[in-house]
C-alpha cells in the first residue's frame, strides 16, 4: 500500500530542487516527496536494468511476479543515474499528482 | 546481457589434496566452454575501484567442456516408499490435517500415490474453486473425482477424511475448518456411488504435498503441483473406517484394534531435528523429506503453552511444504579439482568463460590440515554467504527503493534469478505462499556470491579487504565458518591474528563459542565489519550445505518468525538474535548493531579514549583532529551502510575502550527497532545520537585483544589513494601489534 502523504502539485520548487540533487540528502520537505513516489507497489515500479555496468542502464519496469521478466523500455536509455532518477521523478510526478512536470 | 552460464561446487572449504567438484548449466547456445581454477585478488569493478585481480592457481590444469543444462526440481515434499501393504487395495480410508497457505492460487497436492499413465492409486487435491478433491484410478489412464466442493480458507486448519468402499461402492469426502467460526461455509462433504471400477493400487511411492509424473536422474520422482501449506499426520488405510474410528487416529497412539487396517499413519512430530518422517503404523513405513520442508512447526493441537517443540512435540506434529523449497539442485559433475599440494591458502574461484559471458564458482583453500601457514587468518563469512544466497530483495522488496534512496539497480543476475523460481530463496526472501525462509543452501548456483557482483555486499564487498591484503603482501590464511564450526577453537589457536571480513552476521554456537575461547585464551580478533554476529544459526552434520535460523522475537528483519516457532528444527536451539541468546555482540567484540542506512556513508571522529596510552598504537600516525574514512567506495564513507556501537549494557567489557565515533549519518540510517521500546518520531541519524559507529578496542585475558570498527563500509575506505589513508594506516596498525607476541597487559601482573 503506497504512503498517503499528499504531493503538492504546485510546489514544482521542490521539484527543482530534487533535478539538482537528486541523490540527496533532501530537505525533510523535499524528503517527503520523495518518499510518496519511491513508495510504490512493486507491480509496475520502475528500476534501472543494468546494461553496460557502471556505464549504461535502461529503464524497466518490475512485473512483481517471479518467472516474468522486467519490462525494458527501449526508448529510455541513460547513461547518467541523476538523470534516471530525473526521468523517473518526473514520470512518477505525474501519476501522483496527476499533472505534468514542465521542467526540463 | 543475461546470463548463460552457472553453477556451484560441492565444498566451499577445501584443502590442499582434497577434492571439490563442480557442477554447471549452460542455455542451450553456449556448447562449449572453457574453466580454469583463480586465485581472487580483487573483485570490486566500479570506476573508482581496484578492479577485477586474479590469478591462476599453480598446478590447476584449465578444461575444456561441453556445456549442457541441468535441471532444477524445487519443491519440498515427502516421499514413502512403496510397500506391499498398499498391494491389492480394494478399499481406501484417508485421513489428514491441512493447513493451506496457497489455496487460491492452483490445484495442489496433498497426498498422491498415483500411476498417472495406467490411471491407478488415489490423491487428495486442495483445489482453488473445489475444496478438497478426492482422486481414484478409474484403471484406464483416467482418474475419478469427488469434491467437496467448498474452497478452503488460507491459514485455517481443516480435517479432511475421504474414503472408499468396495463392498458398498461409497466414496465419501469430508472437510471441517477445526475453528469455530459464525458463518462458515468452509466445511463441507461429499458421497457417490461408484460407478464403474478403481484402480488403487499402483507401485509408485506414497508422496506427501506433491504429485508425480517423472522421475529425475537419480529415480526421485519430480514434484509438481506441490501443496504450500501445512500437512499432519495423514493417514492411509486398507478398509473404509466410520468417522468414529478416523477420530481416534488424529492424535496419540494409534488403536490396536485399527492397526490392522492401516497401510501408513506418519507421524511428523517424530524426528524432528532430521528429513526422517516416521511411519507409527504396525507396518514401520518410514519416509523422508526431500528439499528442507519446514519443521518444528506449530501443529493443529498448539495451544500456546508451549514454545519448544522438543517439550511438547506433539504440538508441533506438522511439516510445512512449500513450492520452492530447495536443497540440492543435485545436477551431475562436469570437473573437478584436486587441490595441488602447496596451493596457498586464500578466496578462489573455477572461472567460466564462453564467449563474452563468464561465470565465478567461488571456494576457499584452507591451509593443510592441522596446519597454519600464516601468524594471520581472515574468516570468510559462509555462513553469511549462505544466508544471502540468491537475495531476491532488489525485484521483490516492498520498500526496497525506500532503504536506498534512490532507483533500484537491476543487475544481470537478478534478472536472471527472477527467471528462475527454482534456484531457491535467500534467507531474507519469502515462499511463493508468503513463509519466511528458514534454510538455506549452497548446492545451487548462488548468483549474488560472486566477486565482481555489481552490488557490493558480502562477498563482492570482501574482495575490498582480499585487495588489501594482496597489495600490501601481507601473508595469511583463509578458513570459512563451517571450518570454525566443525573444528572449533583448535583451528584458530593456531594463528596469532583472527580477521573478519565486512559482514559476518550470521554465528552458530559452535562458532561463537570458538572465537569467544579464541579471544579469552589470548587471541587477537580484528572484527572489520558491521551487524556481526547478530543471528544464531544452526548446521546440521548429517546435511552438508545446509543452514537454518529463525527470525524470532526481536531485530531488524525482513520476516518475523511466527508465535511458538522460535526454535531451529536442526539443534533444538532458540533461534534469533545471539542477544537474546545471550551472547550479544558487544560482549564477544565490544559493539553491536545499531543502526542502518543504505545512502551515504560518514567518517569517525576520535574520542577521548583514543588518546589513552593502551591504545596509542590504533593511532600511530594519526592525527587528533583528523576525521578518520571520510572516503570510500561504499557510500563515500568508512562508517556507513549498518553501524555497530558500544554498549555497556548489552555487554561490552567494562574497560572497553570507545576509540573513535562516527557522526553526522543523514536519516536514511534508523536506530535499530530492538532498541526502541515505545515508537519515537527521530530514530534517524540527524536526530538520534545512537545511530553511529563506535571504534571500539580492549584487552581479553592472557594476553589477546580485539579491536572492532563497527561498520560494514570500512573496508570499502582501504583502496583510498592507493592504501595511503588512516583507515589502512589504522588496520596495519593494529594487525602489526596483533601479529606481535608481546602480550597485551590484561591486568593479571
Amino acid at each position: 500500500m503506497p504512503s498517503h502523504y499528499p504531493v503538492d502539485a504546485s510546489r514544482t520548487d521542490l521539484a527543482r530542487e530534487f533535478k539538482a540533487n537528486p541523490f540527496g540528502p533532501h530537505r525533510p520537505e523535499l524528503q517527503r516527496v520523495v518518499t510518496r513516489l519511491r513508495w510504490c507497489e512493486v507491480p509496475g515500479r520502475h528500476v534501472l536494468v543494468t546494461r553496460v555496468p557502471h556505464r549504461e542502464w535502461v529503464l524497466g519496469r518490475l512485473s512483481g511476479r517471479r518467472g516474468v521478466d522486467v519490462e525494458l523500455l527501449e526508448d529510455q536509455v541513460f547513461t547518467s543515474r541523476a538523470e534516471a532518477e530525473w526521468a523517473v521523478f518526473k514520470l512518477r510526478w505525474q501519476a501522483v499528482t496527476g499533472k505534468t512536470l514542465d521542467i526540463d | 546481457m543475461d546470463k548463460k552460464i552457472v553453477g556451484y561446487a560441492d565444498e566451499i572449504s577445501v584443502a590442499p589434496g582434497e577434492r571439490i567438484r563442480f557442477m554447471v548449466s549452460c542455455e542451450p547456445e553456449i556448447s562449449r566452454y572453457r574453466a580454469e581454477f583463480v586465485r581472487l585478488l580483487s573483485g570490486d569493478t566500479q570506476p573508482d575501484g581496484p578492479g577485477y585481480r586474479d590469478e591462476p592457481l599453480p598446478g590447476a590444469a584449465i578444461g575444456e567442456h561441453a556445456g549442457r543444462r541441468q535441471a532444477v526440481h524445487a519443491g519440498a515434499f515427502g516421499i514413502v516408499p512403496h510397500h506391499r501393504v498398499f498391494e491389492g487395495l480394494e478399499s481406501l480410508s484417508l485421513q489428514v490435517t491441512v493447513y493451506p497457505t496457497l489455496p487460491e492460487a492452483r490445484r495442489a497436492c496433498v497426498l498422491s500415490k498415483t500411476d498417472p499413465a495406467a490411471g491407478a492409486g488415489f490423491a487428495l487435491w486442495c483445489d482453488p474453486r473445489e475444496g478438497m478433491v478426492l482422486a481414484l484410478g478409474d484403471g484406464d489412464g483416467g482418474m475419478r473425482e469427488l469434491a467437496t466442493g467448498r474452497p478452503l480458507i488460507a491459514k485455517e486448519w481443516y480435517l479432511v477424511q475421504a474414503t472408499c468402499d468396495a463392498e458398498s461402492g461409497e466414496v465419501r469426502i469430508s472437510q471441517r475448518l477445526l475453528e469455530s467460526y459464525a458463518r462458515d461455509t468452509s466445511t463441507g462433504s461429499a458421497r457417490t456411488r461408484l460407478e464403474g471400477e478403481v484402480a488403487l493400487s499402483c507401485d509408485a511411492p506414497l508422496l506427501v504435498a506433491a504429485h508425480s509424473r517423472e522421475r529425475s536422474r537419480r529415480g526421485r520422482p519430480i514434484p509438481e503441483l506441490v501443496f504450500n501449506g501445512r500437512v499432519e499426520r495423514p493417514v492411509v488405510a486398507s478398509r473404509r473406517l466410520d468417522e468414529a474410528e478416523l477420530e481416534t487416529l488424529r492424535y496419540g497412539p494409534l488403536p490396536a484394534a485399527l492397526r490392522p487396517a492401516l497401510c501408513v499413519a506418519l507421524d511428523f512430530s517424530r524426528e524432528i531435528d532430521s528429513d526422517d518422517i516416521v511411519d507409527i503404523s504396525p507396518n514401520r513405513v518410514h519416509g523422508e523429506l526431500v528439499n528442507l520442508p519446514i519443521r518444528a512447526v506449530r501443529g493443529s493441537s498448539w495451544t500456546g503453552e508451549e514454545m519448544n517443540f522438543r517439550h511438547a512435540p506433539e504440538h508441533y506434529a506438522a511439516v510445512h511444504f512449500l513450492e520452492d523449497a530447495l536443497y540440492d539442485c543435485e545436477w551431475e559433475s562436469d570437473f573437478e579439482l584436486v587441490v595441488p599440494e602447496g596451493t596457498r591458502s586464500g578466496f578462489y574461484a573455477a572461472k567460466l568463460t564462453s564467449g563474452d559471458q563468464e561465470d565465478h564458482i567461488p571456494f576457499f583453500v584452507r591451509p593443510p590440515r592441522g596446519r597454519a601457514s600464516a601468524p594471520l587468518v581472515l574468516i570468510a563469512p559462509t555462513a553469511s554467504y549462505m544466508a544471502y544466497a540468491n537475495w531476491r530483495s532488489s525485484m521483490e522488496n516492498e520498500h526496497g527503493e525506500l532503504d536506498y534512496n534512490h532507483l533500484a539497480e537491476i543487475f544481470p543476475e537478478d534478472r536472471y534469478l527472477n527467471l528462475r523460481p527454482e534456484l531457491g530463496n535467500s534467507m531474507y526472501d519469502h515462499h511463493a505462499d508468503g513463509t519466511g525462509v528458514c534454510y538455506s543452501s549452497r548446492l545451487r548456483p548462488i548468483l549474488n556470491f560472486r566477486p565482481k557482483h555489481g552490488s557490493l555486499w558480502q562477498l563482492s564487498a570482501d574482495m575490498h579487504l582480499v585487495d588489501w591484503l594482496e597489495s600490501n603482501d601481507i601473508a595469511y590464511d583463509v578458513l570459512t565458518d563451517e571450518d570454525m564450526h566443525a573444528d572449533g577453537v583448535e583451528c584458530l589457536r593456531r594463528y596469532r591474528c583472527v580477521m573478519t571480513c565486512t559482514h559476518p552476521e550470521y554465528y552458530s554456537t559452535p562458532m561463537w563459542n570458538a572465537l569467544y575461547a579464541y579471544t579469552q585464551g589470548g587471541g587477537r580478533l580484528m572484527y572489520l565489519g558491521g551487524n556481526g554476529f547478530y543471528w544464531r544459526v544452526a548446521f546440521r552434520d548429517d546435511k552438508p550445505g545446509a543452514m537454518e535460523m529463525r527470525r524470532a522475537e526481536d531485530g531488524s528483519r525482513s520476516w518475523i518468525a511466527e508465535p511458538g516457532e522460535y526454535y531451529m528444527a536442526f539443534t533444538g536451539e532458540l533461534g534469533g538474535m545471539w542477544w537474546r541468546c545471550g551472547g550479544a555482540p558487544q560482549y564477544l567484540v565490544g559493539n553491536g548493531f545499531v543502526a542502518q542506512g543504505f545512502d551515504f556513508s560518514s567518517y569517525y571522529r576520535r574520542n577521548s579514549d583514543s588518546f589513552d596510552p593502551r591504545a596509542a598504537f590504533v593511532f600511530e600516525g594519526v592525527g587528533p583532529e583528523e576525521l578518520i574514512g571520510n572516503f570510500g567506495l561504499i557510500g563515500g564513507g568508512a562508517a556507513g551502510i549498518e553501524l555497530d556501537a558500544f554498549n555497556r549494557h548489552y555487554g561490552t567489557p567494562p574497560h572497553a575502550l570507545n576509540l573513535a565515533s562516527s557522526e553526522k549519518h543523514t536519516d536514511s540510517y534508523l536506530h535499530v527497532n530492538e532498541d526502541v521500546g515505545h515508537m519515537y518520531l527521530p530514530i534517524g541519524g540527524l536526530d538520534d545520537p545512537a545511530v553511529r559507529a563506535d571504534m571500539v578496542f580492549f584487552e581479553t585475558p592472557n594476553g589477546g585483544a580485539v579491536f572492532s570498527t563497527g561498520s560494514i563500509g570500512w573496508c570499502s575506505a582501504l583502496f583510498h589513494r592507493r592504501y595511503d589513508n588512516n583507515v589502512s594506516r589504522i588496520t596495519r596498525n593494529v594487525l602489526d601489534r596483533f601479529l606481535d607476541a608481546a602480550p597485551f597487559d590484561d591486568g593479571g601482573g
